[in-house]
């Protein structure tokens, strides 16, 4: 973690005013496991996720939370236990995956923006073609999000014209432009530059003060703090520790924990 | 340093110098012939050897083209003429002139082969050129069934009937869509082709007597020249794309079925000479069709050429997709859009700008592989000179007759290769 951005991201006041945890279930998980061939990656997994909470989940490399966070969208696939994302049950049924999908944002570390593409039509695509919105419909709230991650001078370029954390922004805005009740940023952070880094961390948590369900894996410990309401711990497919983030960091109780956060806040 | 006002301790310039002119050396004509032709000993000695090859071919060729001849009936005529002097006899050409384009079709209606060489430029205008008003696709999408009907006439009714087909397929796929979208392609396939198999002739014939509408009737085997080249190496390259493309999805797919049967085309196709397929298709597929069949030996040649042509694009498409990030098919998935969606959006569009360059080629290629359907009896450009040097009167020409032949085919290969680049150059949207 860089000293700069934990200090942008704290110095930033965050607005708690609309972060409600509702009672409402969002994600269920339970008992889920999931196998790469013979090599057990997920292992016993339960996680309840209500309505509004941000989590950030937290862990070494190989650990499996991206491939946690993976499989709420079934971008994998679970082989054993339960997954239900709004009240539907991730199956094989295609019916289902795709509902779920176009519920549920993603973003990604190296940002997968369509390169072919006008950042106009990355934003206005998934809308059109798979909610059926009227193009002139769509692309207001393109522009409209574009505006709020503060970019809209460059709805006409293509994402290779864009600067990284330009991409990320507009990355962010194409999973909105979906009006997901759930988002999922994996790493998205961890390919950019620490300059960039402050302006898509400022993005997530204008995000999360207007009270979007999130789940983040990231290693940018100053955002948990700030936004998180509840931090998650993995170590080799297995949830090790969750807290709220003042006690998961001031008072971990697990060794490996412990370990883990004298290494990346140590220096 | 009078330039820099450097008084003070601390350097900081406050005024810019000037731009100045580069060195007389390193600019126009003297530059670029040292940059380029005598940068040093090696590339002096390059130049001079380049300087003289070009001379000598210049010196021999120069000659011969100059003191062509135009105009002669035969060999003989044209060699009393140049009376011992070295000279082309482009006669042959002007002779042949009609034969070599249309090869045998009848004379009066030249016009008809013309005029759908015309609109064929009309019709692909529109699919090679965004500029061109997106309404003139409907006149490509039609343009086919006018091509048929112009090139070998007969009645209007039976290219109607055709059409019809696929009207046919499209209200059964709009009526069993509402059972399922899988169910619906099936039934469509299979309600036109029994449109085409059972009914679309008799209606045809029935409506001909009816109200007979009906140019002269040409047959497959008076087409030749470079007529039947293009009416092969076109149809053949519009087919085999949308094919490909099938194949290689077919191959990539999740279903073992779709999956081995594509593989297995592919891998067929691949493995076996064009020749072989052009003989199979114009001997063996008349013992495996029911007696009294007649299927038109070129139609047997455009579907042959194509499939041999369409397991090559698969491949070369297939390394269009090779070359997406994994990524992109993971954002595709995550926005919620299903796989045809995802396919036609995102990532086919990239995989084929990829592999403009590689399907370009087996365009090219198919083009010139048209020649070699001189083997089963169809007389195309070559197959013409063959012809038309065993007449007595040519006798003993070569390079006027093959070098134009050659030409030709240049010029559409060539513009075919300009074509390309002029794409890859529009669709480049990296920026990198």
């Amino acid at each position: 973690m860089s000293e700069a951005t934990t200090a942008a991201v704290t110095e930033r006041k965050v607005n708690r005013d609309q972060m409600q945890v509702s009672e409402e279930v969002a994600i269920q998980i339970s008992n889920m496991n999931k196998w790469y061939g013979t090599f057990h990656v997920l292992r016993d997994i339960d996680l309840t996720v209500n309505r509004g909470e941000r989590i950030v989940i937290a862990g070494p490399s190989g650990s499996g939370k991206s491939t946690l966070i993976r499989c709420i969208n079934r971008l994998e696939e679970h082989q054993a236990g339960q997954i239900i994302v709004d009240g539907t049950e991730l199956t094989s049924d295609l019916k289902n995956i795709d509902k779920v999908r176009s519920e549920v944002g993603m973003v990604f570390q190296h940002f997968n923006l369509f390169p072919h593409l006008t950042i106009l039509e990355n934003l206005t695509l998934a809308p059109i073609w798979v909610r059926k919105t009227p193009k002139r419909e769509a692309e207001e709230v393109a522009m409209h999000y574009l505006e709020k991650v503060k970019i809209p001078e460059q709805a006409l370029k293509y994402p290779g014209q864009l600067s990284g954390g330009q991409q990320q922004r507009v990355a962010i805005a194409r999973s909105l432009c979906m009006k997901p009740r759930i988002m999922l940023f994996d790493e998205p952070t961890s390919a950019l530059d620490p300059e960039m880094i402050k302006e898509v961390l400022d993005t997530m948590i204008e995000l999360a003060e207007e009270g979007m369900t999130m789940l983040c894996v990231t290693h940018e410990m100053g955002f948990a703090q700030a936004v998180a309401n509840r931090v998650i711990f993995m170590d080799q497919g297995q949830i090790v520790e969750q807290n709220n983030p003042h006690d998961f960091f001031n008072n971990p109780q697990s060794e490996r924990t412990k370990l883990f956060l004298s290494q990346i806040l140590g220096h | 340093m009078s330039d820099t006002h450097s008084q003070t301790v601390a350097y900081v310039r406050d005024s810019m110098l000037p731009e100045k002119s580069p060195p007389s050396n390193q600019v126009g004509a003297i530059r670029w012939l040292r940059e380029n032709l005598l940068s040093g000993p090696l590339n002096i000695i390059l130049t001079i050897l380049s300087i003289l090859i070009v001379y000598v071919l210049v010196r021999a060729i120069g000659p011969w083209l100059l003191h062509s001849i135009w105009n002669a009936g035969s060999l003989s005529e044209c060699r009393e003429i140049l009376n011992g002097e070295s000279g082309a006899c482009f006669g042959v050409i002007k002779d042949r002139w009609h034969q070599l384009i249309f090869g045998f079709y009848p004379p009066e209606i030249y016009w008809r082969p013309v005029l759908t060489f015309v609109l064929m430029l009309v019709a692909i205008a529109p699919i090679l050129f965004a500029g061109v008003p997106r309404k003139m696709l409907w006149f490509s999408a039609i343009f086919p069934a006018l091509a048929f009907w112009l090139i070998w006439g007969g009645t209007i009714w039976f290219t109607i009937c055709v059409l019809l087909g696929f009207v046919v397929g499209y209200v059964a796929f709009v009526l069993l869509r509402r059972v399922s979208d899988l169910f619906a392609v099936i039934g469509a396939v299979v309600a036109t082709v029994l449109w085409w198999v059972f009914l679309s002739g008799p209606l045809s014939s029935e409506l001909a007597q009816i109200l007979p509408l009906k140019i002269q009737h040409v047959k497959s085997h008076e087409l030749g020249g470079f007529t039947v080249s293009i009416i092969i190496g076109v149809t053949g390259i519009v087919m085999s794309l949308p094919l490909g493309i099938l194949l290689c999805l077919g191959r990539q797919s999740d279903m073992p079925l779709v999956k081995w049967i594509s593989v297995g085309f592919i891998e067929f196709i691949r493995g076996v000479p064009l020749i072989t397929l052009l003989f199979t298709a114009s001997l063996l597929l008349n013992y495996f069709l029911p007696p009294g069949t007649n299927f038109d030996i070129l139609l047997r040649v455009i579907i042959m050429v194509t499939l041999f042509s369409a397991a090559y694009i698969a491949e070369v498409v297939r390394g269009g997709f090779a070359a997406l990030p994994r990524g992109q098919y993971e954002a595709a998935d995550a926005l919620g859009l299903d796989y045809w969606k995802a396919q036609r959006l995102i990532l086919l569009p990239q995989a084929l700008k990829i592999s403009i360059p590689g399907i370009v080629n087996t365009f090219i290629g198919l083009f010139k592989d048209t020649t070699l359907v001189v083997f089963i009896g169809i007389l195309d450009p070559i197959g013409l000179s063959s012809a038309i040097r065993a007449d007595s009167n040519w006798n003993g020409i070569v390079w006027e007759l093959y070098g134009f032949i050659a030409l030709c085919f240049f010029i559409f290969c060539f513009s075919m290769s300009r074509y390309s680049q002029y794409l890859e150059g529009k669709l480049k949207t990296d920026h990198r």
